[in-house]
């Protein structure tokens, strides 16, 4: 591991100076992700900046029916919220998805947000990767594939978003609060994260020094039905193959309103807008389910390594949907 | 670069002077000369180096020294009390719940912490409904332990373990 400086500001705005300054400096939360990756010598800060002690730890119900996430509340405390659970299962659900229970003691709802790729390329500095090198090229294209994203990939970076929480805020179109070096803003989940395009090492529309101080939670009832489903190659403890985030609302067997969003498919958390207009005003039948699956997987590119994530995800957003229907009918 | 921080191990309170690289992993070991939290993997991925950090189980390796700078943290061999084992320690022992034993400080702590995140009624991925009490199964053992590897495959009896100390 390269030499770094170590400081922790007691003040967001000091801390938003001092990355937003060097080329060189990163923010740490947790660490879990970044501390990974400087030892895997796949990022090489020279300075550390600690927000883990200076942004909220604290999830507050706002007046206007809102839940804030301090941009440090451990996703362990962030899963077990009992507002959380009752009223966004499926957040709950992803993050007790996700890691272990000790990792998620420890990450941060900023650094689970902004954490990379597990690309087994980016993770290998022997092996040529546009995301960890711009320009040396793509070795997952012709190489180890089951990972490979399916949707909205690049001849760049065929790469997929690790996070399960951000599959479910995607899902619930949360708002994250950003401190850059203008000020404050906010930007919208679907939104935050990026497709690759010609840029595979920008992951996120942020730009280097941008801070994550919190993240809104919508006012939703649809949420109060909603649930994650994770397919992945042991039954815990490994990253998503695929993932379903889902909501859903209906009534006398027709889909008033429905939020799906997939893991495991693309670079960025997959809104899936299309399926959600395919099932809105239809039946809530296992048919209509799986021809919104097909309708919004309709353009995926595969290879050998990863066409079965086409029919696992139709099939886990067929089956989340039944369950959710089920659930609605008791 | 260097720091100059403060750590309360088991009890104990030392300063000391880092490399702002270490690890907590690390400068326990290497630094303080505690040995009860193992190097495994040393990337998050096997929970051997699992300690407590203020009371929660937590992976040491990729926790930086420097970031913990004035915080408590209890290992495996801290839980002992008054020269006598842990009732967690104890029931592994009991169950034989470990072979080569290199798991086992990670898996005593994490039990621990474990055992606690259910008694303030946390749920799991396993868990029925996320407004019910959580009754700890088997089930619900082996998916909270699933940080934990364990090489030499002693599972069923760390389940067991886990089990009755729960009781
Ligand atoms: C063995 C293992 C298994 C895992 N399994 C899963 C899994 O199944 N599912 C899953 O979703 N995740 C999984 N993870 C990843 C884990 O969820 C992330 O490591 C964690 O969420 C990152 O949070 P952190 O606070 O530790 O981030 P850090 O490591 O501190 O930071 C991550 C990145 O975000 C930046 N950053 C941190 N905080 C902020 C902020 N507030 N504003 C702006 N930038 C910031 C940092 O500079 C860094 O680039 C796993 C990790 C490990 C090690
Ligand atoms: S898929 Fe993306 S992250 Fe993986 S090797 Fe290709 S460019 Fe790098
Ligand atoms: S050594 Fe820390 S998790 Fe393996
Ligand atoms: S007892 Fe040998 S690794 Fe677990």
């Amino acid at each position: 591991m390269k030499p770094f400086d170590y400081s922790r500001p007691a003040e967001a705005s000091a801390a938003v100076a001092a990355v937003a300054g060097d080329p060189g400096a990163a923010y740490i939360g947790g660490g879990t992700n970044l501390v990974d990756r400087m030892k895997l010598g796949v990022t090489e800060p020279t300075t550390l900046v600690d927000v883990r002690n200076l942004l909220s730890d604290r999830i507050e119900e706002l007046p206007d029916g809102r839940i804030r996430v301090g941009g440090a509340v451990p996703n362990s405390d962030l899963a077990a919220h009992p507002e959380v659970r009752r009223r966004f299962p499926v957040l709950s659900q992803a993050l007790l998805a996700g890691a272990s229970g000790q990792l998620r003691n420890v990450a941060t709802t900023g650094g689970n947000l902004l954490q990379r790729t597990r690309c087994v390329y980016f993770q290998n500095r022997a092996m040529p990767c546009n995301k960890r090198e711009p320009g040396t090229g793509c070795s997952a294209v012709e190489g180890y594939g089951r990972y490979n994203a399916v949707l909205g990939a690049s001849e760049h970076c065929v790469a997929t978003h690790p996070s399960d929480m951000a599959v479910a805020m995607t899902a619930l179109g949360a708002r994250a609060h950003v401190l850059g070096p203008a000020g404050e803003r906010t930007v919208d989940l679907p939104g935050l994260h990026r497709l690759p395009g010609a840029e595979p090492e920008r992951d996120t529309v942020l730009e280097h020094g941008d801070l994550i101080t919190a993240v809104d939670l919508p006012h939703l009832p649809l949420a109060l039905r909603s649930t994650y489903r994770k397919v992945r190659n042991r039954a815990s403890y490994a990253f998503a193959l695929v993932s379903v985030a889902a909501a859903l609302d209906v009534v006398d067997g027709t889909v008033v309103d429905a939020r799906v969003a997939f893991g495991g498919l693309a670079h960025a958390p997959w809104r899936a807008h299309r399926a959600e207009e395919a099932l809105r005003g239809g039946p809530a039948t296992e048919e209509a389910f799986r021809e919104a699956g097909r309708v919004e997987l309709a353009d995926a590119d595969t290879g050998p390594d990863n066409a079965f994530k086409v029919p696992m995800a139709v099939n886990t957003l067929a089956l989340v949907l039944r369950g959710l229907t089920d659930e609605e009918a008791r | 670069m260097e720091a100059t921080i403060t750590l309360y191990v088991d009890g104990g309170r030392h300063d000391l002077t880092v490399d702002t690289r270490t690890t907590l992993l690390d400068a326990l070991r290497d630094r303080l000369g505690v040995t009860s939290p193992k190097k495994g993997c040393d990337h998050g991925q096997c929970g051997a180096c699992t300690v407590l950090l203020e009371g929660r189980r937590v992976v040491s390796c990729l926790a930086l020294a420097v970031a913990h700078d004035g915080a408590r943290v209890t290992t495996a061999a801290g839980l002992a009390e008054e020269g006598r084992l842990h009732p967690v320690a104890r029931a592994f022992v009991d169950h034989d719940g470990f072979q080569c034993g290199y798991c086992t400080p990670g898996q005593v702590c994490s039990a621990v912490g474990m055992l606690e995140e259910v008694a303030a009624d946390w749920p799991s991925h396993v868990t029925e409904g996320l407004d019910a009490p959580v009754r700890l199964s088997d089930e619900e053992i082996r998916e909270r332990m699933s940080g934990n590897l364990c090489r030499c495959g002693a599972y069923v009896n760390i389940v067991a373990a886990i089990r009755e100390a729960a009781r």
